[in-house]
């Protein structure tokens, strides 16, 4: 069955998208981004040490930008200004790659996304020819905006990043899910492969995680755990549940028992 | 010349990005250089001179999500 991911018109057989921060050694990285099947993976963009070793090993050695969709994210960022800096720094960094994830916080206790800055931060880098995956909160409205001003897909947070709280509000998903016509990621609050699961059973278009995976016991065997969770959930979401009941409807034919 | 690189005041033997890559023992890294916050693509490194007191972001992809 042909069932793709469709961002920006570029097609992707998985629907999980996957962080690289926070993994023991690149080595671990890269064998739980292969593990994971996904063909998106997000890096973030810093000053590069000045005086280190030369042959300092390389995030993009491990992580090929020839074999995944390199997704360059403004995490760190707290205002539109650096955010919308920081894309830029990206696309020369990847010889025009313009899919970028705008990712402006709020604050550093609870990484909340905040929302003007993100609405222009946008507005700039779309009007500059970026491709705007852009995480947001879960409101509905705001997630309308994003995806009207002309966003690639609207990645609502679950929880707070990092938190691994799973989805808090899956009402709000949902209301965000009716009315988009853009792919909706769930981004941040994952914990488990359950809470990847249910977000793709609700009809999200996937999930991107990371500290679900990197602070896992085994992040290698948990990379495998979400690629599953994923793939179940966006299954289950295609077959359509049977609806929940008060009560009790038997499996077995009631008549016909012996006496 | 003396130049801001990441914060760091650095003293350039040479006079043009490339000189400061290569000085950095950076050559043949995949970076993003800005100066005084304007970008300057790749392909004008080798031609790009810095002047005294410019200020110099040097960037590159980590981990991250």
């Amino acid at each position: 069955m042909s069932d793709l991911l469709t961002i920006a018109g570029n097609t992707y057989s998985s629907r999980l998208l996957i962080g690289t921060g926070k993994y023991k050694d690149f080595d671990e990285t890269r064998e739980a981004i292969e593990t994971s099947g996904a063909e998106i993976v997000t890096v973030a963009i810093r000053r590069t040490n000045i005086g280190q070793n030369a042959d300092e090993p390389n995030l993009l050695d491990f992580i090929s930008p020839d074999r995944y969709t390199i997704l360059p994210n403004t995490a760190g960022c707290f205002s539109a200004e650096d955010a919308v800096r920081c894309c830029k720094l990206a696309r020369e960094l990847l010889d025009g790659h313009d899919l970028v994830k705008l990712e402006v916080l709020g604050d550093q206790k609870t990484l909340y996304p905040n929302i003007t800055h993100t609405l222009k931060a946008a507005r700039e880098l779309i009007d500059d020819g970026f491709k705007v995956m852009v995480y947001t909160n879960d409101d509905p409205i705001v997630a309308k905006e994003l995806e009207d001003m002309g966003c690639v897909a609207v990645m609502p947070l679950g929880s707070l990043i990092g938190s691994g709280l799973g989805i808090l509000n899956p009402h709000n998903i949902r209301l965000i899910l009716e009315e988009a016509s853009v792919p909706i990621i769930v981004d941040a609050g994952v914990g488990t492969a359950s809470d990847a699961s249910l977000a793709m059973e609700m009809g999200c278009d996937g999930v991107l995680l990371n500290s679900a995976v990197a602070h896992a016991n085994k992040p290698v065997l948990m990379a495998s755990a979400m690629k599953k969770a994923i793939e179940a959930g966006r299954e289950a979401f295609l077959a359509g549940r049977m609806p929940r009941k008060a009560y009790a409807t038997a499996s077995s034919p009631l008549d016909g028992i012996s006496r | 010349m003396k130049l801001t690189v990441n914060g760091d005041t650095l003293q350039l033997d040479g006079t043009t990005i490339a000189d400061l890559v290569s000085q950095l023992e950076l050559t043949g890294r995949r970076l993003a250089v800005e100066v005084n916050r304007e970008i300057i693509p790749k392909s004008e490194h080798g031609g790009y001179r810095l002047h005294d007191g410019d200020v110099v972001e040097i960037v590159h992809a980590i981990g991250g999500g």
